[in-house]
């Protein structure tokens, strides 16, 4: 077994440092979470369901910020967010099970199933290799689910509203649980993501960065921690699938398209690796611009992405996150 | 029997006009080191302008035999505006950068074109029959067929002839090689490298809008082209070695024939078999099937 960079025992302040800052994100995610339960509450429909969107897509793009830590950009995590999203609803229309959480985690973990076996073989590749071949994977995904008319094919099925820890929810708040639901896994899922990151095992990707090598020689294995940045990123794909497929009620192949993938890599690049928070509010600064473009400018909204992600490009290369996160000490 | 030639001439058709596309794809890839998303769109646009090229020949009364020449024009021309507007007022900005965020600034050009597209010449389909005519039937046992299609193969082995040749016997291209190897010394020796990447580029888009131009006759021009282009050229140049020639021409024959073989007798398959021959070839031989392995920097 190989040995992870050893890390000789933190001083007493060091500890005590950690745990303020445990804290801390502890109460920041709490507080977070609150703040946009209550503010849901008295929020309008349209509003609530684009937020619960948000947050589901915005799990994909945490996935996908995981492996950018690493030097990695996938582009078919449209297949992981179709598999979760497959798995919750099959498993309710075909089984019978109806809970919201049992669900989305059954999505999750059936994701990391699909993705498991590719995963030793992807954390050999880097740059546009592992782009493409994550492609190729999600567009094969892409073609069985067209053809399965079994899944019904290209139109996909439909899904009725799931029941939450035994109960039906009522008609009228319906929206605002399944809201609820999707930003309490969301809140959860950004405040483990920021725990892993700032890990001994989440900072080796960061090194995995830098130098490949060098961590390699260290006694670190970068293959090691690429397959477990892959797998998580599976689970959340997963996981915002089958929250994004009980939001809406409907799945289709679309799911897994290469244009789908393209939009959760647009939000990873638009929040940048460092800020777990920007990775959310960039996906609702996509769902905003998209329904506002799709409302006034129905056939320009792509237009609008495209100029706005260029620009992120250009004048933003780390992402908004970069606007509050300190700079690296390298 | 039957089945097997119906197989090859179809297999071989698409091959043909896929790798006139890839082509300009893996040009540009060896010479700027940018996988570009956005040659589907340079594709589809040809096609358009292929579309609006031969109505206005028609229009004007033209000999039929003249709408070949329209759809080449149209290519030309969408090489010439569109290609130095997107490397010196887009690309220029971000060469350097990782391969990856390239990419994705090809994969904005893309989103952009795509409206674009629909805004200029609206989502309604249209139709470029004249040329398709042209060449009459060709008949081989009980089966016909059209003979555009072997016109088209024709046209692929003589842009393939032509680039090669341009790139390993003329001064131009060798200048392009150098580049190609290294863009710092080749700069060192001399060589305006910025020319060099205008010229390749124009190329490429070239390619992509003459593939475009001439598989219009055979489509329905409509929005949403560039998308199964760019992914199928993709797998193309990917399972060729990005940057080669040949590599290009036999991912193009790789794909088309597995391609026609699954729309034949396994129609299921159709989307991804192309998508399984990559997977495959990108597991074993990760840079391609003639690109040679580079060793990593330290």
């Amino acid at each position: 077994m190989a040995v992870v960079v050893n890390v000789s025992p933190a001083p007493d302040a060091g500890t005590r440092a950690k745990d303020a800052g445990r804290s801390r994100l502890l109460l920041g995610g709490l507080g977070a979470f609150a703040l946009l339960a209550v503010a849901g509450w008295f929020g309008p429909r349209w509003l609530t369901f684009l937020v619960t969107m948000a947050a589901a897509n915005g799990l994909v793009s945490l996935g996908i910020v995981c492996l950018m830590r690493g030097g990695v950009v996938p582009f078919g995590q449209g297949m992981v967010f179709a598999v979760g999203g497959y798995a919750a609803a099959l498993i309710y229309n075909k089984l019978g099970f109806t809970d919201a959480l049992g669900l989305a985690l059954a999505g999750g973990a059936l994701a990391v199933a699909v993705a498991a076996p590719f995963a030793p073989l992807l954390a050999r590749y880097r740059g546009i290799f592992f782009a493409m071949l994550t492609l190729a994977l999600s567009m094969v995904t892409y073609g069985l689910l067209m053809k399965m008319d079994a899944l019904g094919g290209s139109d996909g099925f439909n899904m009725s509203r799931p029941t939450l820890l035994g109960q039906a929810l009522p008609d009228a708040h319906a929206g605002y649980v399944l809201y609820l639901v999707t930003l309490g896994i969301a809140t959860l899922m950004a405040v483990l993501a920021r725990i892993y990151f700032d890990s001994t095992r989440g900072l080796i990707t960061l090194a995995v960065r830098e130098n490949e090598l060098r961590v390699e020689y260290l006694g670190g294995s970068a293959r090691r921690a690429m397959m477990l940045n892959f797998l998580i990123a599976a689970f959340c794909g997963g996981l915002g699938g089958a929250l994004a497929v009980m939001s809406l009620g409907h799945i289709d192949p679309n799911f897994s398209f290469w244009t789908t993938s393209g939009e959760f890599v647009f939000v990873a690049i638009l929040a940048g690796w460092q800020s777990v928070a920007a990775v959310f509010l960039s996906s609702v600064a996509l769902e905003v611009v998209r329904s506002f473009s799709s409302a006034y400018f129905p056939n320009s909204w792509q237009l609008a992405l495209g100029l706005f992600l260029l620009f992120v490009i250009r004048f933003l290369p780390r992402g908004i996150g970069s606007l509050w996160m300190k700079r690296d000490r390298t | 029997m039957n089945t097997i030639v119906t197989i090859l001439v179809d297999g071989l058709t698409y091959a043909s006009w896929l790798f006139i596309v890839a082509l300009g794809l893996t040009l540009v890839f060896g010479v700027l080191k940018i996988l570009n998303i956005a040659h589907g769109s340079f594709y589809a646009v040809g096609a358009y302008a292929a579309a609006s090229f031969t109505a206005w020949g028609a229009s004007l009364k033209w000999a039929p035999a003249l709408s070949l020449v329209m759809l080449l024009l149209a290519a030309v021309a969408v090489a010439l505006v569109l290609a130095p507007l997107t490397e010196r007022g887009l690309l220029r900005y971000f060469y350097g950068r990782d391969e990856v965020l390239l990419v994705l600034v090809t994969y904005a050009l893309f989103l952009i074109m795509e409206d674009l597209t629909k805004l200029i010449w609206g989502p309604l389909p249209y139709y470029v029959s004249e040329p398709y005519g042209l060449f009459g039937n060709v008949e081989m046992g009980v089966q016909s067929w059209v003979g555009y299609d072997f016109a088209l193969v024709a046209l692929a082995l003589l842009v393939g002839v032509v680039v090669w040749w341009g790139l390993n016997r003329t001064r131009q291209g060798k200048i392009v090689l150098a580049v190609i190897h290294s863009a710092e010394v080749a700069s060192s020796m001399g060589v305006n490298v910025s020319r060099v990447y205008m010229l390749a580029f124009s190329v490429g888009i070239f390619l992509a809008a003459l593939g475009g131009a001439f598989t219009a006759p055979m489509i329905s021009v409509q929005p949403g082209l560039s998308v199964g282009v760019i992914i199928v050229s993709f797998a193309v140049v990917i399972i060729g070695g990005l940057g080669s020639i040949e590599g290009a021409a036999i991912g193009a024959l790789i794909v088309g024939l597995a391609r026609s073989f699954a729309v034949h007798v396994v129609p299921v398959a159709e989307l991804f078999s192309i998508y399984v021959v990559m997977a495959v070839v990108l597991m074993f031989r990760p840079e391609g099937l003639f690109q040679r392995t580079q060793a990593r920097k330290i």
